[in-house]
């Protein structure tokens, strides 16, 4: 198995000299790349484009030939990651990460037969697609739950850095929170990182000691889990289901399911189909999944967030519907009204009600 | 056994062969790597070294690499001649790129020659104003330059991150942490159509040229020499220690703030989070590798960039993990500074049992 | 009265593993040798005694693996700069780009393990007591080791000749060497000692703190631990406070988060290094008076036996 493996990398390699000097190959598979921000060994973010990436493998087997770079940083390398991908005779690319915007993009004008996807961002041309998941909408779900489930009314947030994705979702959760419960209080630590289990781990400490008893994040370690698991408070698992590292802990997880998109992406590119598109897919589209919700959960907690599952699935409600209202009373969305996913995407203030003051 | 025996002069023979005999036991030692990692080691060396030269795009690749390793080397190499260890290089690096960076937004959508000059100049600046907090506390209260100029490297990576997520963030960028991208007079003239590599490397190379000439034939050269071999004979000799500590920073500060900005001004574009890459960290063996002499610090710095670039191309050839290029350069360090001794000492080989002769 | 509780025992966890690192760097830095590689000494113990943890299912296993692993560490460091007389800081270096490249690589496999919670020690009637009880008595026993390790190494250096001979290998290496102190050797046993107490460190991080395993887990505490040995002045008690207070800036800068305060988080982040800066700079003032603060005059420089 693993010398079919080199051979087959061999082969990649091979092919990629030979695309350099432009020999045209007469080959039916289509390659598909994949480039990760952070080892797929993280378990989280990575992890989960990793498991879409063999859902690609699995559906279309003989069909596809895939490969991945993993631990590319955001900076200076990164362009020359996705254009050796391109140089080397891959047809569909897959960027992850936000920071890999502007590359895309880079390389992308310089081949155009080469389509390209990108997560997270905003900018597309001809040959790049853009894609994304509504995470707003299962933090809206698990900030129902923890409205019920708290009893010191005050739930802790960690968070990485300012940027709208996060602060969509600390106001998604809080929305949600705070429609079952109105006394809720929401402390949010800022750690300045994605990634480091030791101040994660501290900063659940310091918010369980400050009282809080339901823990939610948005920095991509375990650790808040697992801390979490040892000081008996509730916690929500971040990108993949972490029930093993907090099996009592975790009331759920906000799973990102990549697998439906990669291979509907992947068989339009061999139907011709593909074209470029924005693609912001939720709880609706499969994109967006709860891990199973924790048995030690009271069954109407449970039934209230599958409904709200239900409803945000349906349309019948919207996370972010009118009245939307900013902390300084400013109105958003009118009464009735429904938000455009322009001012979704660059959401840069925090929702009335919001104790904290936001950063920058 | 074995005894060393210090040589009565320094032999220059082995300055020159003992880098090749590090680069050979760092293959060696690879080659077992990649053996026990169930990889093939002749395709995986050879990926590694000698793939990155095999294409116009990748040599261009290797430049871009190399022009920041190769000016930040030149200047730790003079601070380092003269005993003073300024390890904080990423964070004037960081820091010059912020400078440079401002000067190409407040220019933002305007032509001029000037332009680029004022960038440069703002991040030798930026660089040298970094690198003067440890030359200041050094010389002022005798502080640890070491320890100081590291701490800064922290604070100036939080403190970028604080400028992309406020003033220099891209208005039009929905509220994501990057800077806009520069119009085309804060970028750098290219060396070639296609490719990154910039004019960053021809002015790397003339500072090799001047670091040369300051070496040997100027009088700063002998003085930092003298510095750091004989500190109490420099002091006779009336040579300023304090001046030396200066002269080392801000040398090595200004043209890590100028790499930095090449770095934002050339294959990046503009300033995002993530741009310091370690090339701060990783110049210092660049520095050694190149026995801090101009000359070999370019030949190091060319070859550490191969590592970096023909690692990469084997993590998609071979699906290597990227923690393997740190652990080749890791090891080519230690080789190198093992093989060091071979310079000022003799090592005789006695035989297992005869004992060492204890001769007076 | 809780919190305040809670917030203690949280910064003494937090600074543990940077005590046992300090504390090991003492040492070395006494007898003379600047060991930069405490950054990839930590990360090696981490991965190791998680590792062997998972295997082995005893925490025991664990720690002591991970005390080799960090001195094995060491005796390269050890090798290269003291039987080869390689540079000093440069050899740190890769000494630490070595470790955390060696742990990714291998530890990749170790992210989705899970390890059981390390046991706290309860002290029946004196755990209970009010207050105190769970401000000193409620730790696991690593803490109260690294505290006695402190203690023990302080003893060593004011109280034992071997301790005596130590500090003069570090003064006056020269000296030493022609009274017939094997110099040399002493420096390995001192590495091997701060490679272990770094192993240890790092150890405590991976198995007690965070517990968990992921590459570049360390995250710059080796760094922190050096920088806490200039701190305290080569002294084991005020590098021990050094570590407590450095603790002490990076929980409360997360707590008053928690309680409202509206700085921007990313300067309070950057409050643990300039404080640690700061202090640098009140110790290096202080030092000019007294020569007891004074580094070990030989700290770094290569020694020769002109035998």
């Amino acid at each position: 198995m693993k010398l079919r493996k080199i051979f087959s990398w061999t082969g990649v390699a091979l092919s990629a000299i030979m695309a350099l000097n432009n020999t045209a190959q007469a080959e039916d598979k289509l390659k598909v790349g994949f480039v990760y921000v952070a080892p797929i060994g993280d378990h989280g973010y990575t992890f989960q484009h990793d498991v879409g990436k063999k859902a690609v493998e699995a559906e279309f087997g003989d069909k596809v030939e895939t490969t991945y770079v993993e631990n590319v940083p955001e900076g200076p390398d990164a362009e020359r990651v996705i254009r050796q991908l391109a140089q080397g005779g891959y047809d569909l690319i897959f960027t992850t990460s936000f920071g890999f915007m502007n590359p895309t993009i880079k390389v992308a004008k310089k081949f155009p037969k080469v389509k390209f996807e990108h997560a997270t961002g905003f900018k597309r041309a001809k040959n790049v697609s853009t894609y994304n998941i509504r995470f707003y909408e299962g933090r809206y779900v698990v900030g129902k739950m923890a409205g019920r489930m708290t009893k010191t009314n005050t739930i802790g947030y960690i968070a990485s850095f300012p940027i709208p994705e996060v602060i969509r979702g600390i106001n998604a959760a809080y929305l949600g929170a705070k429609s079952v419960n109105p006394d809720i209080k929401f402390k949010i630590v800022w750690v300045s990182t994605w990634f480091d289990p030791g101040k994660e781990a501290d900063a659940t400490k310091a918010l369980r000691d400050q009282g809080a008893d339901v823990i939610m994040q948005h920095t991509d370690s375990a650790a808040p889990i697992k801390i979490a698991e040892q000081e008996g408070v509730k916690a929500v698992g971040q990108a993949s289901d972490m029930i093993a590292v907090g099996p009592n802990a975790q009331m759920t997880a906000l799973v990102d399911n990549w697998a439906p998109y990669y291979i509907a992406r992947t068989k339009a590119a061999m139907d011709g189909t593909w074209k470029s598109e924005d693609t912001w897919g939720g709880l609706a589209s499969g994109m967006l999944t709860m891990a199973p919700y924790n048995k030690n959960l009271p069954a109407e907690v449970v039934a209230e967030a599958k409904a709200t599952e239900e409803d945000i699935k349906s349309g019948k409600i919207h996370v972010f519907q009118g009245p939307l209202v900013k902390q300084d009373g400013t109105v958003v969305v009118k009464e009735g009204e429904m938000p455009d996913d322009g001012m979704l995407a660059g959401m840069n203030f925090y929702v009335q009600g919001l104790e904290a003051s936001l950063p920058n | 056994m074995l005894k060393i025996e210090k040589r009565r002069e320094p032999s220059q023979a082995m300055v020159y062969i003992t880098p090749f005999i590090a680069i050979a036991l760092t293959i060696i030692c690879g080659f077992l790597l990649f053996a026990i990692m169930g990889k093939d080691p002749f395709r995986a060396t050879s990926l590694i070294f000698f793939e990155p030269v095999t294409s116009l795009y990748n040599i261009s690749e290797l430049l871009v690499k190399a022009s920041p390793l190769i000016l930040i080397a030149l200047g730790l190499s003079m601070g380092f001649r003269a005993g003073v260890w300024n390890i904080g290089a990423e964070g004037q690096f960081t820091i010059g790129a912020v400078t440079g960076s401002a000067v190409a937004l407040a220019f933002y959508e305007m032509e001029g020659f000037y332009i680029l000059p004022l960038m440069c100049l703002a991040g030798i600046l930026g660089g040298m104003l970094w690198a003067a907090i440890p030359a200041f506390l050094r010389t002022k209260f005798n502080t640890n330059e070491i320890l100081v100029s590291l701490m800064l490297v922290y604070v100036a990576n939080l403190l970028l991150s604080v400028l992309v997520h406020g003033p220099l963030r891209d208005p039009d960028g929905m509220n994501f942490p990057e800077s806009r991208l520069f119009s085309d007079s804060a970028l750098l003239p290219l060396l070639m159509e296609d490719g990154r590599a910039h004019i960053g490397f021809l002015v790397a190379l003339v500072f090799v040229g001047l670091a040369l000439f300051i070496q040997e034939r100027h009088m700063l050269g002998f003085q930092i020499k003298v510095t750091g071999q004989a500190a109490r004979a420099a002091q006779y000799a009336g040579f300023s220690s304090k001046k030396m500590v200066w002269v080392s920073f801000m040398i090595s500060g200004g043209l890590a703030g100028l790499a930095g900005t090449f770095e934002a001004a050339g294959p990046v574009g503009q300033l995002v989070p993530t741009l310091p890459a370690g090339y701060g960290f990783t110049a210092i063996i660049v520095a050694f590798l190149g026995r801090l002499n101009p000359i070999g610090i370019m030949l190091g710095g060319l070859l550490i960039a191969i590592t970096y670039i023909g690692g990469e191309t084997a993590q998609i050839a071979l699906t290597l993990p990227s923690a393997t290029t740190s652990v080749f350069q890791g090891m080519l360090l230690f080789f190198l500074l093992a093989t060091d001794i071979l310079i000022n000492y003799r090592i005789k080989w006695f035989g297992f049992f005869k004992p060492v002769a204890k001769g007076k | 009265m809780d919190l305040f509780i809670n917030i203690f025992v949280g910064i003494i966890i937090a600074a543990t593993p940077l005590v046992f690192a300090a504390i090991g760097e003492v040492v070395v830095e006494k007898s003379g040798v600047l060991n930069l590689g405490v950054e990839g000494m930590m990360i090696t113990g981490a991965l190791t005694g998680f590792v062997m943890t998972v295997h082995s299912g005893s925490f025991t296993v664990g720690i002591l693996s991970a005390i080799i692993a960090g001195a094995l560490m060491a005796l390269i460091f050890a090798f290269i700069t003291q039987s080869l007389m390689g540079n000093q800081v440069a050899t740190g270096l890769a000494l630490t780009l070595f470790g955390l490249g060696l742990t990714a690589l291998i530890g990749n496999s170790y992210t989705a393990e899970s390890i059981p919670d390390f046991p706290k020690i309860f002290i029946p009637v004196i755990s209970d007591i009010p207050v105190l009880g769970p401000m000193l008595f409620h730790f696991d026993i690593l803490i109260y080791v690294s505290i006695a390790l402190v203690f023990g190494v302080k003893w060593f250096f004011d109280k034992t000749r071997l301790g005596l001979t130590v500090i003069a290998v570090g003064d006056n290496d020269d000296a030493a060497h022609s009274i017939g102190y094997p110099v040399r050797l002493y420096r390995y046993c001192t590495l091997m000692f701060g490679g272990g107490c770094a192993g240890l460190g790092g150890a405590y991080l991976s198995m007690v703190q965070t517990p968990m395993w992921v590459e570049g887990l360390t995250a710059g505490r080796g760094w922190i631990a050096l920088a806490l040995v200039v701190f305290g002045a080569w002294m084991p008690v005020r590098a021990m406070l050094g570590a407590y207070l450095f603790g002490g800036i990076s929980i409360l800068q997360l707590h008053s988060q928690g309680f409202g305060l509206a700085i921007d988080p990313q300067f309070l982040s950057m409050l643990p290094y300039l404080a640690t800066i700061g202090v640098l700079v009140a110790i290096s003032l202080n030092k000019k008076g007294s020569s007891k603060l004074k580094a070990p005059a030989c700290l770094g420089k290569p020694f020769y036996a002109s035998d």
